[in-house]
């Protein structure tokens, strides 16, 4: 497994873990005291192991993967030891922790194009860090240097990296870019790569291709992996051990296939138990043709085309390209694709917030391609709208019941006794307690604000709902209880949904029928079911094969499958 | 707004006012110059609201019971810091002046501030046209030197004239104009961003006009900056007016005291060897403008999480830490066979 690639810790024997974690506290200060990002965490990782680090947002996941490289802010106290190649990073002087960094252990980040430096070429940026870490006081000349990117950029699979070493980040794709960053990451041979996040901010498909890509690594040349992430999927696909936080400790850790297949503590079940899987719980099955066509029609797209403006000189940027489909009373259409598919600019369009520049939009009759503010205003209150982010979809200043209760001062204008009675109610049907309502949005949490913005979106009993994205900032067991809620009311309230999300398994749960986008193109729809289970189109079949599954031996399966279908 | 009974975290007023609460908040160096800054402004704003009380004389009084002031005196037990070569008393004119600065930095701020807030709001919120008008606009003001600028204004409003109010609001609106593109720039590049967010396209789904949107959604959220903006020129208008006095173009000493004013007149004594003219009211000028614009640069740092100061984590150590984490965890113990 091993190769000859100079590197100290592969030799040492398998035996020796690369990184070893003993007691880890790390205590933050901030304005509301000392906050205990990590309580007590020890682990150790062994050569040529992937170990991943899962728990949802604040398990301090991500501050134990910054402590491995001594990049915790000044604000941070840390105690206990983090060991890798002898030296405990949390101790060693300033110039110690910098020969470290890079050269025994490398960080991969998740938005490769933040971390990423524009002006330079990529080949620079890889180049300085071989040239940082000159051994035994030699330079390295720029020419050596270059030489040696070069070979990391070939390592990751750029294709040929001769000519691309001199390419500036804009030219790559993202997932190229992602390659870059590893690139850099390998370019000293570590024997260790923290991995934070390292797919999150890429698409599915690309995904996949990362994360074979990190697996190569791991089998040719012996990297040790330490893999942070919320995606149970990604765990499943790649990691040989788990390790799960939950609020700074650790809750268990077994080996990937046991943790999966049988999880001790109730936090991992219920972990587990929250992740949506592809195939089960779809809100389709047993369905033959498609579900409440017996209904009006509400939305209805004609040969839809939606067009951004391009620059002087330049052809605009074709966002919608003639999509046509329809989204009758009480049925739920799910609009799934990757980012850049259009999916939330048809989305937008609907409520009016994009312009239509060709083809047919009808929503509840009215003709977007004619869009008036003012004509368009009296129907505004049959339509709700979700937004993606629940934090920044409330006005801080207002409180939750001000903000639910907006849609009503706008359009019924009720008496302040009457509004309080309804926004009640509109909490408690999205099972928030009516007491919420004097709270301001930051004493919420995600999941919370994400019921009060559907509450919002629900208070004048809307015929239509769009949903764009609306659990994808939450985390999976909050997303469980959030997608359960909307379910029960869209079949309590029986309105019509536009479920837009790139998570085809959450698609898959709600939508009755649904729609795959693909480079602003309606490739495919169908039975949601079916659409899943037996895709039709080569882009949706690549799609579902890309997605992990959260079981390690599915996902091999399922990973073998995948490799077929793009050799085939 | 709603009663806050239920918020249970919530401070009460008086320590969410915005000096106060960043007292509170601020360590150590940072809170030694806030600290610093208020004190001077508070004996600044003191003085002035008492002037009457404190100055021993009237800022135009010649004489008193015991017959007229002598001239350029030096400061003796009856004229504590001297008098200028017309026969002002300089300890009373220091005063006073400090009286004269107040008026004119409240109603140049207030009036930048309701317009700038106002064409900023507008022209951030709906582009086009008017957008690109005012910005010209607001470009070519900044590209003017803003003394001459205000020299200009303050020519244009008084026409020579120098009454108290007269020569308030030459020297207030000639500030104001200066000011304005400031209040106008900032207020709108918050409201262009605020604009994209998904709180005010929430709004505009709901169907709220467009006044609705700005009165509602937008305003509270873009003056968050304003409270520094204010401390900041507040010192920058206090120059601008001394600037002003200096050159002739303030307020005629039987309406008001004006420390640029009382400078300029001490021009020619300085060469005589008469210091106390000009370095009080210098002084003035120089504590005024530094206390302000301490309390200002404080809470600009302190608004700031990354720049601001905190107590170290961990006084309060957490059980089963050892008390000092100083093991030099030697290559031994990280798992060596």
């Amino acid at each position: 497994m091993t190769t000859n690639l100079g590197n100290v810790s592969d030799q040492a024997g398998s035996g020796q873990p690369v990184l070893t974690i003993d007691r880890l506290q790390v205590t933050f200060a901030t304005d509301g005291g000392d906050v205990h990002a990590v309580k007590d965490v020890s682990l150790d990782v062994k050569a040529g192991e992937v170990v991943a680090i899962v728990g949802e947002s604040g398990s301090g996941k991500t501050v134990t993967a910054k402590t491995i490289l001594g990049l915790l802010p000044e604000t941070a106290i840390s105690s206990g030891a983090v060991v890798i190649n002898g030296n405990n990073v949390i101790r060693v002087s300033k110039s110690t922790l910098r020969k470290i960094r890079g050269r025994d252990v490398a960080m991969v980040f998740q938005e490769p194009s933040t971390a990423l430096n524009p002006v330079f070429t990529v080949g620079w940026q890889i180049a300085e860090g071989i040239r940082a870490h000159a051994t035994d006081g030699k330079r390295i000349s720029a020419k050596e240097a270059k030489k040696r990117a070069t070979e990391a950029l070939r390592k990751v699979g750029i294709p040929d990296p001769e000519t691309r070493v001199n390419y500036y980040p804009h030219q790559f794709s993202g997932g190229q870019k992602q390659r870059v960053v590893i690139a850099a990451a390998l370019a000293l041979n570590p024997g260790l790569i923290v991995a934070d996040e390292p797919t999150t901010a890429l698409d599915v498909t690309v995904q996949a291709e990362i994360l074979q890509l990190l697996r190569d690594l791991r089998d040719n040349y012996g990297t040790s992996i330490v893999l942070i992430t919320h995606n149970m999927g990604v765990v499943a696909d790649l990691a040989d051990r788990v390790v799960v936080m939950y609020q700074g400790d650790v809750v268990e850790e077994a080996p990937s296939r046991v943790l999966f297949a049988d999880p001790q503590e109730d936090y991992t079940k219920k972990l587990l138990a929250a992740v949506p899987h592809l195939g089960r719980h779809s809100a389709s099955e047993g369905a033959r043709g498609r579900l409440h066509q017996d209904g009006k029609i509400l939305v209805e797209a004609k040969n839809l085309t939606i067009e951004y403006p391009g620059r002087f000189g330049r052809h605009g940027f074709k966002a919608v390209d003639n999509v046509s489909f329809t989204v009758s009373e009480n049925e739920v259409f799910g609009l799934v694709g990757e980012s850049g598919s259009g999916k939330s600019t048809i989305g937008r369009a609907i409520a009016g917030l994009n312009r239509t520049t060709g083809g047919s939009l009808k929503v509840l009759g009215y003709e977007m391609l004619d869009f008036k503010e003012r004509t368009f205003r009296p129907l505004r209150k049959e339509i709700g709208f979700v937004f993606q982010d629940p934090a920044a979809s409330f006005n801080p200043h207002l409180t939750i019941g001000e903000c639910v209760a907006e849609p009503l001062m706008i359009h019924t204008k009720p008496s302040a006794a009457e509004a309080r009675k309804k926004v009640g109610e509109l909490l408690e049907s999205v099972q928030l307690p009516a007491s919420y309502a004097q709270r301001y949005p930051h004493e919420l949490s995600g999941g919370q604000r994400q019921r009060a913005s559907l509450a919002r979106s629900l208070a004048l009993n809307p015929r239509l709902l769009i949903a764009d994205e609306p659990t994808s900032a939450l985390d999976v067991s909050v997303q469980a209880k959030v997608l359960d809620l909307f379910k029960d009311i869209q079949e309590q309230f029986g309105f019509a949904a536009l479920f837009i999300s790139h998570d085809l398994a959450v698609v898959d749960m709600l939508s009755h029928w649904v729609g795959v986008l693909y480079k602003g193109q309606l490739v495919e729809q169908g039975i949601g079911n079916h659409v899943m289970g037996s895709p039709q189109h080569d882009y949706t079949k690549r799609l579902i094969a890309s997605l992990p599954v959260p079981d390690p031996d599915e996902q091999a399966r399922r990973r073998e499958a995948h490799r077929a279908l793009l050799g085939g | 707004m709603s009663t806050p009974a239920l918020t249970a975290p919530k401070q009460p007023l008086f320590s969410r006012l915005p000096v106060i609460s960043h007292l509170k908040k601020s360590v150590g160096l940072q809170r030694g110059m806030l600290v610093v800054g208020v004190v001077l402004s508070a004996l600044f704003i003191l003085t002035s609201i008492f002037a009457p009380l404190l100055a021993p004389y009237g800022y135009s009084q010649l004489s008193d019971a015991s017959g007229s002031f002598p001239t350029q005196q030096a400061p003796s037990s009856q004229h504590l810091l001297g008098t200028t070569v017309g026969g002002y008393d300089v300890l009373s004119r220091v005063i006073w002046g400090s009286q004269t600065a107040v008026t004119v930095i409240i109603v140049s701020v207030a009036m930048s501030l309701f317009l700038g807030v106002a064409l900023g709001l507008l022209s951030g919120y709906f582009g086009g046209w008017l957008d690109r008008i005012l910005v010209v606009i607001a470009d070519a003001i900044y590209a003017f030197p803003t003394l001459l600028l205000a020299i200009v204004i303050s020519i244009v409003i008084s026409r020579g004239q120098s009454s108290f109010w007269g020569g308030i609001f030459s020297c207030a609106f000639s500030i104001t104009v200066v000011f304005v593109p400031q209040y106008f720039r900032v207020i709108r590049a918050e409201t262009i961003r605020l604009k994209a967010e998904p709180f005010v396209e929430s709004a505009k789904v709901l169907g709220a006009s467009s006044m609705r949107i700005i009165g509602r959604h937008i305003f509270k959220n873009a003056t968050r900056t304003l409270p520094l903006m204010f401390t900041l020129n507040a010192s920058e208008a206090i120059l601008t007016l001394a600037g002003l006095g200096f050159l002739g173009f303030g307020i005629e000493p039987t309406s008001a005291a004006e420390w640029g004013f009382d400078l300029n007149k001490a021009l020619a004594d300085t060469s005589s060897g008469i210091w106390w003219t000009g370095v009080f009211p210098g002084i003035a000028i120089v504590l005024t403008v530094l206390g302000l614009t301490l309390v200002g640069e404080s809470i600009n740092d302190l608004n700031d999480p990354r720049i601001r100061g905190r107590k170290r984590a961990g006084r309060t150590p957490v059980p089963g830490t050892p008390a000092a984490p100083t093991t030099p965890s030697t290559p031994a113990e990280a798992g060596k066979p």
